[in-house]
């Protein structure tokens, strides 16, 4: 793509603001915009965190005795909605998504920049909206998952604001995802091909569908839901002679694709780490996008694995438990692929590395758990509990958010030409792994022993339980400011990284760093083999072999 | 002379899966087990858990063996090898875990048939006394066709109301109404359980059953207590502020110590009341 620029004169003001004032500006740069998603996602991070410490305090006992009660169902039901809508998908897909994406495709913006901006700038007042809610009446209290009847029957104001910013973002998340579905189909360097795109932009065009595909339909659920509250229509309300289950369906079509379009930009973006930083190819890349489509396809009709205490049909069961297990099988492809990739090769042991493979670890942990919480027999005992909670925070922390933390770790030279402070870095990651497991693990074994979800007060023999899980939650929150001073110091204080610190082949390197406003200042580079990492099996390097390497290639029986 | 790799790695295997096996068998992290299908649970939960244990420690390892084996040497600033895939191999992976999910999801199917899951919709031959039962609407939980096929004993009839916070249970051939369940071990018991409000769950963690009470909609769910003993009832679905607090238990009573006390609660039974005052 060429650009012919009309020759400004060189003293007219420019009609955006410059310097630091860009990342609060209505910019259409798709790096700023990626930045401000990023930023803003990580302030409602700490709201989120926040929340969770006030939710891990009242669970130090027993008995309702931090929060009065209904503040706690508040506080739930905004912990769940605020780090689902307002960090994890805003971050892992519009952070990432608009700042990669248009260099993975060799383009200068994203397809549609101004919307891009509308789509950015609707997170904001959608957030204060739904926190401000907690001001103005009272939040929601029915639990993100807003069930009906009990989201008729709590305070109507707060479910209504709930309603409305779950509707804006997830406007701007449709915004987005038709970006990126443009973007990457349409916006391609001529000469670049499908199959010679960085792993990434599969995993966001796989999600981008989930999108637009299930998003309008918790618009559409949440309207109804709305005119129930509001108009006293009947739709979910069964004294009205409406359905709960119905509401349940329709929900959860959208919030089980929900779980894919908050991991499958994970799985993305790890695979863009690790071929760097293990200093190989990503292995089987056609296989890898292959599962990306077929987890798409089998994320689309499993939802109703949410349901199967709710009186669905035997058949129905029995479908869902075998579609849900299937997703295993291309999700279990991918990280087999990601162990090849590190099998054979020279990893550094930084930070965005840790991170990765912490992930791979909390995430398969997570699976394994989802593989049972398929099974409807096993699902019957432990729905709703907290094996449940703890697995779903092993998906969406242990999977996405060390991701991002990864993510941030890898791209941060990128953003601001210096590299972040390395031992720092690593502390982070100890806290936060020994933090994260602390916290969730033993979650698993209350649920099989009987603590519900969702509760202020439970059974006294879970009490030390539940203090070592608030001892972790501790330590994940104390995680976080080594990582703030990193990030804040390292900008002013870190070492400059050049414009390639990781030697990397994908486009994004392969410009100044940080970035010119259109990315690169000649002709984007077209970069066929984006994963082009790696020596020929058989040769190796004389200045970094030791002697014992030089013995084992001539004999092939004793190759180390 | 250094062992072949193959042999140490076939040794590792072994080593893994026999360690997934007895973690499977001798860990246990389940409560007490008190109904007629929480042993058949149990089973499902230890050939998972097993599974589970084999694929975690191995995936665990390969990525610690991969990190300390091939971490960078500080001074080398070289690359891996090229090493793009390699289909047999992907073949292999694909393959194994589809197996592995598809025997998990047949013998879950088979546990979930055994506890009387897969009995069709509409077949309320247990409940035939229960007018309301023949709803279409009514959906089953756990059916108690498999339960009853040991046990001679007709079901017991019990009818449960779930409202904002409290479980009410009612036994409509004794007349019986009571905030605590109380039920005859071996014998089976059928609950129609329907809520006043909001949903509900209906959870018995000794019992590994859960069913959600559902406003408009009447559920029903059967077990047969095989334990003694006093179980907690739990609410499990978010129902409002005291939804914690939400709680009930399940008596489970020798025949004769059931039929004493439908005896003396009885309305039926009034009579004998005064004589168990004064003595």
């Amino acid at each position: 793509m060429t650009l012919t620029l009309p020759s400004a004169s060189p003293t007219a003001a420019p009609l955006q603001p410059q310097g630091w004032l860009r990342y609060l500006s209505f910019s259409t740069d798709h790096k700023v915009i990626g930045l401000q998603y990023l930023v803003c996602g990580f302030l409602f991070y700490l709201v989120g965190g926040a929340l969770a410490g006030a939710i891990r305090t009242e669970l130090l006992t027993p008995i309702s005795d931090f929060l009065p009660r209904e503040t706690y169902n508040e506080v739930l039901t905004l912990h769940g909605t605020v780090m689902i809508f307002l960090w994890i998908v805003p971050v892992v897909n519009g952070a990432f998504g608009n700042y990669l994406i248009p260099f993975y495709v060799g383009a200068r913006d994203m397809a549609f920049p101004r919307l891009n901006a509308v789509a950015f700038w609707l997170i904001p007042p959608a957030g204060l909206l739904l926190i401000s809610s907690y001001f103005i009446a009272s939040a929601a209290q029915s639990g993100w998952t807003a069930y009906p009847p009990l989201s008729l029957t709590t305070p109507a104001t707060g479910q209504i604001i709930w309603i409305l910013s779950v509707l804006l973002l997830g406007g701007s998340s449709i915004f987005g995802g038709i970006n990126f579905i443009a973007t990457i189909l349409k916006l391609r360097r001529p000469g670049l091909k499908l199959m010679q795109l960085p792993m990434y932009c599969w995993a966001m065009l796989g999600t981008s569908i989930l999108v637009v595909l299930s998003t309008p339909v918790l618009a559409g659920t949440l309207v109804l839901l709305s005119f129930d509250i509001i108009a006293h229509t009947g739709f979910f309300n069964p004294s009205l002679g409406g359905n709960a289950v119905v509401y349940q369906h329709l929900f959860w079509f959208y919030s089980h694709p929900a779980v894919y379009i908050m991991v499958l930009p994970a799985f993305g973006l790890v695979s863009e780490i690790l071929p760097v930083h293990a200093r190989k190819p990503l292995f089987g890349y056609t296989t890898m996008v292959y599962s990306i489509l077929g987890i798409v396809f089998l994320g689309l009709i499993v939802w109703a694995h949410h349901m199967f205490t709710s009186g669905t049909p035997p058949w129905m069961r029995l479908f869902f438990t075998i579609a849900t297990s299937f997703i295993a099988v291309p999700t279990g492809i991918k990280f087999f692929n990601w162990l090849a990739t590190l099998w054979g090769g020279k990893i550094a042991l930084n930070s965005a590395m840790l991170f990765s493979c912490g992930f791979i670890l909390n995430f398969v942990f997570g699976g394994i758990t989802g593989v049972a919480l398929a099974q409807v027999p096993f699902d019957i005992h432990v729905h709703d509990t907290y094996f449940v909670v703890g697995h779903f925070h092993y998906i969406v922390y242990g999977g996405t958010v060390f991701v991002i933390f990864a993510s941030i770790y890898h791209w941060y030279p990128k953003v601001t030409g210096r590299l972040m402070n390395e031992p720092l870095g690593q502390l982070h990651f100890l806290l936060t792994f020994v933090g994260f497991n602390l916290c969730f693990a033993p979650q698993h074994w209350m649920g099989l022993n009987g603590m519900p979800r969702r509760v202020a007060e439970y059974d006294p023999q879970f009490e030390l339980i539940n203090q070592v899980s608030s001892v972790g939650a501790l330590l994940m929150a104390i995680s976080t400011l080594p990582f703030l001073v990193n990030v804040v110091l390292s900008a002013f204080r870190g070492e400059p990284a050049g414009d390639n610190p990781w030697k990397a082949l994908t486009p994004e390197w392969l410009t100044t760093s940080p970035p010119p406003v259109e990315n690169w200042h000649g002709e984007p580079p077209l970069v066929h083999e984006p994963y082009g990492y790696g020596v020929e099996p058989g040769s190796l390097s004389l200045a970094a072999t030791s002697g014992r390497e030089i013995w084992a290639v001539g004999d092939p029986e004793r190759k180390p | 002379m250094r062992i072949p790799a193959a042999i140490l790695t076939l040794l590792t295997g072994m080593a893994l899966v026999l360690t997934g096996l007895w973690v499977g068998q001798n860990i246990n992290l389940l409560p007490e087990d008190a109904s007629l299908n929480a042993p058949v649970y149990d089973e499902l939960f230890k050939v998972l858990f097993s599974i589970g244990t084999i694929l975690l420690l191995g995936i665990a390892g390969l990525i610690v063996y991969s990190l300390v084996r091939f971490r960078r040497v500080s001074g080398d600033a070289g690359d891996g090898v090229a090493i793009e895939g390699n289909l047999p191999l992907e073949i292999l992976w694909t393959a194994v875990p589809a197996v592995v999910v598809l025997f998990v999801g047949i013998y879950s199917y088979d546990i979930y048939d055994r506890m009387g899951g897969m009995a069709p919709l509409n077949d309320h031959s247990m409940h035939a006394m229960h007018s309301e039962a023949s709803d279409s609407r009514t959906w089953a939980g756990i059916s108690p066709v498999a339960q009853g096929a040991d046990g001679d004993a007709a079901p017991l009839p019990i009818d449960v109301t779930a409202m904002q916070f409290a479980f009410i249970f009612h036994y409509p051939q004794a007349g019986i109404t009571t905030g605590e369940l109380h039920v005859p071990v071996g014998q089976p018991v059928a609950l129609t359980m329907k809520a006043n409000d909001v949903i509900h769950a209906f959870w018995v963690p000794q019992f590994r059953l859960k069913q959600d009470v559902i406003p408009g909609q009447p559920t029903l769910l059967s077990f047969t207590a095989t334990r003694p003993g006093r179980y907690p009832i739990v609410c499990a679905e978010l129902c409002g502020p005291y939804h914690g607090g939400m709680r009930s238990t399940v008596i489970v009573e020798e025949p004769q110590t059931f039929a004493d006390w439908v005896a003396q609660n009885s309305p039926a039974a009034s009579p004998e009341a005064p004589t168990a005052v004064q003595s």
